[in-house]
């Protein structure tokens, strides 16, 4: 049983728990800050990890999703913040009376609702469209990364009522709570680490079922599972929609903690950083995915700051070293050194 | 032959065209219960295309093929068709390799394959024994923990044809099911599909003839997209088109 535990990697995960979990007494707050963004980017991971990891299906627009519930929470806070007043880039644009749409989004339960539904309902609706017409692989991952596109630059072209290419920001409460009040900072973090375990266990016993090694199957032959009388779209359908709320949710988490969601990050560019996240980590691994958004974030975050130039071409060679290397990802480190003397031995052996 | 009550499936007048070309060309037959089908001919003759089409892969461009009386499987999706009980192996062994022997089998064990129940459900003491009898019965009882690609390419075979077996289907379509096997496997596969045939029909494309004297009941030989001739193995031996276009050649090879 504990061997079984220890192969599941699940004891790493369990590590990285009870270490965030701690974090708050030892680290600064601007520390405790940086993590709650990270977790919220292990949260998008995981996801990603059951639709790509799992399942076989790269979507390249998951920021999309990101996107759906991040504005969602953005909207409800942003009226929450101007005290009963249009919010101030409406006034900007000359906009006079608060748009329909973005009425019911004051009430915080309203939001949050959203944050889930709305992910669900359009990655439901692209889904079975797609799925159902049996369009995959490829085909699918460059229809995934336009739909990327057409958000972003729908978003950036309605100033009026999304903000346009600055999005939303200048938040000042959550439910008459100050968001710079420090209490409310730490509560978020641990509301943000809770969101992370159920989420993980959730997909960890998910995976662990029937139903996740019928995900695996797909990836292995489509085909061969649906003449075992598998209808292979519905479960399609469903991953897709299960990442995209997992991501939705953690895109509402990253607005409140972060203060700002914007086009960047509905953006083809941030969906590609996310599959790298997962790349990285180790795909087909969920603790893997985890592990590789925190890490890389925490690189970014520590190599931006000395050298601002230099970061996209780290993540570049990392990623490639990940795909020479060690296919599995980072979470298979134990297998660097054995690789390392594969590749010395096979050296040795040519001289 | 004669009962006409057991019908498990019946093709009638079946067409299939790819392009301008006609694979199948209005070819009616019947297949009955408990009975072991051979299919035969000479390569590009059309018999793995009617598979694919009882299977529902191809669409055919006219007559239908009747499933236990009742379903039109020409209409039919295939993993619908699969539920209703056809099973079908396809000619390159095709398993999940990330899954062990038993997940693959226990993936087809659970005849409800929903959404729901794949999540929350999971299999009944009947089926996980019905399970461990089939493994037992193909002899990878030892290797269930094992990932497929440790098994031998036989080994595999058996996998995929206990994978349908479990599945209990009425009616089994095997695609070259002892290519690359040796004679000792090729026995085994033999007692395999024998007693398979207490519980259901099998269609089987094989050009092995000793194989199909072993265990054939009836045989349908395919010519050119057409039917040359049916009856048991003996019967058709003894036709001169069939020598001709089919047997002829081979012991002409082995000449």
């Amino acid at each position: 049983m504990i061997g079984k535990i220890i192969s599941n990697k699940i004891l790493y995960a369990i590590m990285l728990f009870i270490f965030l979990a701690a974090l708050p007494f030892f680290a600064s707050m601007f520390q405790v800050s940086l993590f709650a963004k990270f977790m919220c980017f292990a949260i998008v991971a995981i996801g990603l990890d059951m639709i790509w990891g799992y399942t076989g299906i790269l979507s390249l627009g998951h920021g999309v999703f990101f996107g759906l519930g991040g504005y969602c929470m953005a909207m409800y806070l942003k009226m929450a913040s101007s005290n009963g007043g249009l919010p101030d880039f409406m006034t900007w644009s000359g906009v006079t009376h608060l748009p329909f749409f973005w009425k019911p989004f004051g009430n915080l339960a309203f939001a949050i609702l959203m944050v889930v539904i709305l992910p669900a309902v359009v990655a439901l609706v692209i889904g079975s469209l797609t799925f159902i017409n049996r369009i995959r692989g490829v085909y699918f991952t460059i229809l995934s990364q336009a739909l990327a596109l057409i958000i972003s630059t729908l978003l950036i072209g309605s100033q009026k009522y999304t903000g346009g290419s600055n999005g939303i920001t200048g938040f000042t409460k959550i439910l008459d709570f100050s968001l710079t009040n420090p209490w409310v900072q730490l509560s978020m973090y641990y509301i943000t680490l809770l969101a992370l375990i159920v989420i993980f266990f959730i997909c960890w016993i998910l995976v662990h079922r029937r139903i996740g090694k019928t995900l695996v199957a797909i990836r292995d032959g489509e085909n061969r599972l649906r003449f075992l009388g598998y209808n292979t779209s519905v479960f399609k359908a469903f991953v897709y929609a299960l990442s995209a709320v997992i991501a939705g949710i953690a895109g509402a988490l990253y607005v409140v903690q972060v203060g700002i969601i914007s086009p960047t990050e509905v953006g083809i560019m941030s969906s590609i950083e996310m599959i790298i996240w997962v790349a990285i980590g180790g795909k087909g691994t969920l603790v893997g995915a985890m592990f590789g958004a925190i890490l890389v974030n925490g690189f970014k975050s520590a190599i931006s700051n000395q050298f601002p130039d230099l970061w996209s071409y780290f993540i570049g060679i990392l990623f490639i070293i990940v795909i020479l290397w060690l296919p599995k990802g980072f979470i298979s480190f134990h297998e660097i050194p054995e690789r390392i003397m594969k590749f010395v031995n096979r050296n040795k052996e040519e001289i | 032959m004669g009962n006409q009550n057991k019908e498990i499936l019946t093709i009638n007048n079946v067409s299939i065209q790819f392009g301008n070309f006609k694979a199948i060309k209005d070819v009616s037959t019947k297949v009955y219960k408990n009975e072991i089908r051979f299919f035969i001919g000479p390569n590009g003759a059309g018999k793995t295309t009617i598979l694919d089409a009882i299977c529902g892969r191809t669409k055919v461009k006219s007559g239908n093929i009747i499933f236990n009386k009742q379903h039109d499987l020409t209409k039919i999706k295939e993993f619908k068709i699969a539920k209703l009980g056809v099973g079908r192996k396809f000619q390159a062994p095709s398993v999940f390799n990330s899954l062990t022997v038993r997940e693959n089998m226990e993936l087809v064990a659970s005849r409800n394959h929903s959404l729901m129940s794949t999540t929350f459900g999971s299999l009944e003491k009947e089926q996980k024994d019905y399970v461990d009898y089939i493994l037992d019965f193909i002899g990878l009882k030892d290797e269930q923990k094992f990932y497929p690609q440790k098994l031998s390419h036989g080994q595999k075979q058996w996998l995929e044809i206990a994978m349908i077996m479990v599945s209990r289907p009425k009616l089994i379509l095997l695609d070259e099911p002892v290519a690359g096997m040796g004679r000792h496997e090729t026995e085994k596969t033999e007692e395999l599909i024998l007693k398979m045939k207490k519980e259901c029909s099998l269609i089987v494309v094989e050009h092995d003839m000793k194989f199909a004297k072993h265990i054939s009941d009836y045989v349908t030989v395919f010519f050119d997209g057409q039917i040359l001739d049916e009856g048991t193995i003996d019967e058709v031996e003894k036709n001169p088109d069939v020598i001709k276009v089919y047997l002829g050649r081979g012991s002409e090879e082995n000449a």
